[in-house]
């Protein structure tokens, strides 16, 4: 815009010799901005685009019998992922994934819903006190479900003073505490999709539903849920995609009885060092992310993940 | 708005209720005398002199600031740098590569461990400090890119233009205006980084070497194997640590959008504050 101005201005139209040191400093301009962006270029090329560009190729690369990679083309790894055992983890990943998200939903939308509200002033405060525990650290968050969890843990004394339960319960290393550990872990990106769409949800449209005619739950449905759609949807490919690969949580509170995709890459790369077999489930991981994003994309038709950024 | 009922406010309070207790006992238990974590032996500080005396523990603390704080600065640069070049420059390319630097914080932290850890392997590359540092430099700079990319977009343009009408030359006004006007967003996106970095377990489980300890993966390997009520200490210290630096990263952030932007309006200074929150 100020270009627009400046080009039919009387000072650059009077003097001259205007345009030609315009052109040259354009030049220096140019040379600036690029060399400035050079870092970035170099490093998302050698350590973004690399690795991804290799994991592609080492998933058709066979595996050496002793240790490493053979440079031999082969599709072993995909068809591998075929047998029974390796569907069934995938199968029982995307159950859990399934699980997860519906139970965060469930949680999470109507906090994000209630939170959007609420005079500004306590949203901020709500905000705040979101803050604190999503960005504690996973470990100390999951180090806490441990000590609810454990025998003679903080759960069994509550279930056990109020004598509801005889003998400790045990729920640590259970498939329970992995969903447990999992909700509480994902639960944050739900409530700030739907409440970053909620916020911005005209009330009075609602209202003027109300003034229809409308009940309560009718004008929820028809106006409230409606608009705030696709920050559920984002909520859900938020959830839903880690929570394929965060295999810690399971892997600390589920004690090996639940095995996900993730932990199995992690298993095949640090375990049996069957390095294109981890490719392959990475990138089957990954084009399954993908067709998420798009799904999302196509029924929302939103570009962004709402409350992404 | 005018019928007030006490629902929607009694179940924000019990999921927050929710999220804070497993926190508070980590904490809790920290202060705990007793050995035997499920026995409460009264109130004591034992386990944090127990920690600091602990050398193994004192030299991954040592690795995970030095860690941390190699990414967060490299990010800083060139992400910085990125930031304000990308806008300007015609190199071909410059919205796949935007994309593309984003990925490590957009792809499941496991897929980016994997594919690093092949990687450095191929090109090999020493597994310890310099792999953690180029993987933390990877997810630390759209941090800092995205949040120093918010800020430029809301700097007006006049400034600089004034300035070269006055004869100051590209470099001069990189370092007079712009920098001064976006320095908040970046220590904001710094800090923020600096705590991703200081809590990254996943990836650093990949690309770590042998003999090179960070604070959370010792963490890990204790909550796998057998935690002491030492780790309780540990943990409530990084709680602390880390709060204390996304609160400083808020605190710039919104000086970043409040100084000079007086027309700028409330929505997309909470804007800049959701982000925040959300690119992790």
């Amino acid at each position: 815009m100020n270009t627009e101005i400046r080009r039919g201005s009387p000072a650059v139209l009077m003097t001259g010799g205007e345009p030609r040191k315009r052109k040259a400093s354009f030049r220096r301009l140019f040379d600036a901005a690029t060399i400035s962006v050079v870092p970035i270029y170099v490093f998302t090329l050698l350590f973004v685009v690399g690795p991804l560009v290799y994991m592609v190729v080492l998933s058709f690369l066979k595996r050496a019998e002793t240790w490493g990679v053979l440079r031999e083309f082969t599709w072993a790894n995909y068809s591998n992922i075929l047998k029974p055992v390796y569907l069934k983890t995938f199968y029982e990943s995307l159950k859990l994934a399934s699980f997860t998200t519906l139970f965060v939903a469930l949680v999470g939308y109507p906090f994000g819903y209630f939170m959007a509200r609420l005079t500004a002033v306590w949203k901020r405060r709500m905000m705040l006190l979101l803050m604190i525990p999503f960005w504690t650290s996973s470990l100390i968050r999951l180090y806490g479900w441990i000590i609810i969890f454990r025998a003679n843990g903080t759960l069994d004394n509550i279930l056990m003073g109020i004598g509801l339960t005889k003998a400790p319960l045990k729920l640590l290393y259970t498939y329970s505490a992995v969903v447990v550990g999992m909700i509480y872990a994902l639960v944050p990106f739900m409530i700030f999709a739907v409440y970053s769409s909620a916020e911005k949800l005209d009330w009075q449209l609602v209202e003027a539903a109300r003034d229809l005619g409308a009940t309560p739950w009718q004008a929820f449905i028809t106006v409230s849920f409606r608009l705030t759609l696709p920050g559920l949807l984002s909520g859900v490919v938020l959830t839903f995609i880690p929570s394929m690969g965060l295999f810690f949580i399971a892997d600390i509170l589920g004690g090996n009885k639940v095995i996900l995709v993730g932990n199995l890459i992690q298993e095949q790369l640090m375990k049996a060092r069957n390095w294109p077999f981890a490719a392959a489930l990475s990138v089957v991981l990954m084009i399954l992310t993908s067709i998420m994003i798009a799904l999302y994309r196509k029924v929302s038709g939103v570009k962004d993940l709402e409350g992404l950024v | 708005m005018k019928k007030k009922s006490k629902l929607p406010g009694l179940y924000l309070g019990f999921i927050l209720a929710l999220m804070y207790i497993p926190i508070l006992l980590v904490i809790i238990y920290s202060f705990n005398e007793s050995r035997i974590s499920s026995v409460w032996g009264g109130w004591s500080l034992r386990w944090y002199r127990d920690l600091f005396r602990d050398r193994d523990i004192m030299e991954a603390m040592t690795n995970s600031l030095f860690l941390a704080t190699v990414s967060s600065l490299s990010a800083a640069v060139i992400g910085t740098l990125a930031a304000v070049g990308m806008p300007k420059t015609n190199l071909r390319g410059k919205g796949i590569i935007e994309y593309l630097s984003t990925l490590p914080i957009m792809i499941p932290e496991i897929i980016l461990g994997m594919v690093f850890l092949v990687y450095f392997s191929l090109i090999k590359l020493p597994f310890g400090m310099i792999t953690l540092a180029v993987a933390h430099t990877s997810f630390c700079i759209p941090y800092v890119y995205m949040l120093v990319k918010a800020r430029l977009v809301g700097i007006d343009k006049s400034y600089a233009e004034a300035a070269k009408d006055l004869g100051a030359t590209e470099w001069n006004v990189f370092w007079d205006i712009t920098l001064p006007l976006i320095l908040p967003a970046i220590t904001s996106g710094v800090l923020l980084a600096f705590a991703m970095s200081l809590d990254d377990v996943v990836i650093s489980v990949f690309v770590t070497g042998v003999n090179t300890n960070t604070l959370p993966l010792k963490i890990y390997t204790q909550l796998k194997t057998g935690v002491t009520p030492k780790i309780n200490a540990l943990c409530t210290l990084m709680f602390v640590s880390t709060m204390l630096i996304v609160i400083t990263s808020a605190w710039f952030a919104r000086k970043s959008v409040s100084r000079t932007e007086r027309r700028i309006n409330s929505e997309e200074a909470s804007g800049i504050g959701d982000s925040i929150g959300l690119v992790r």
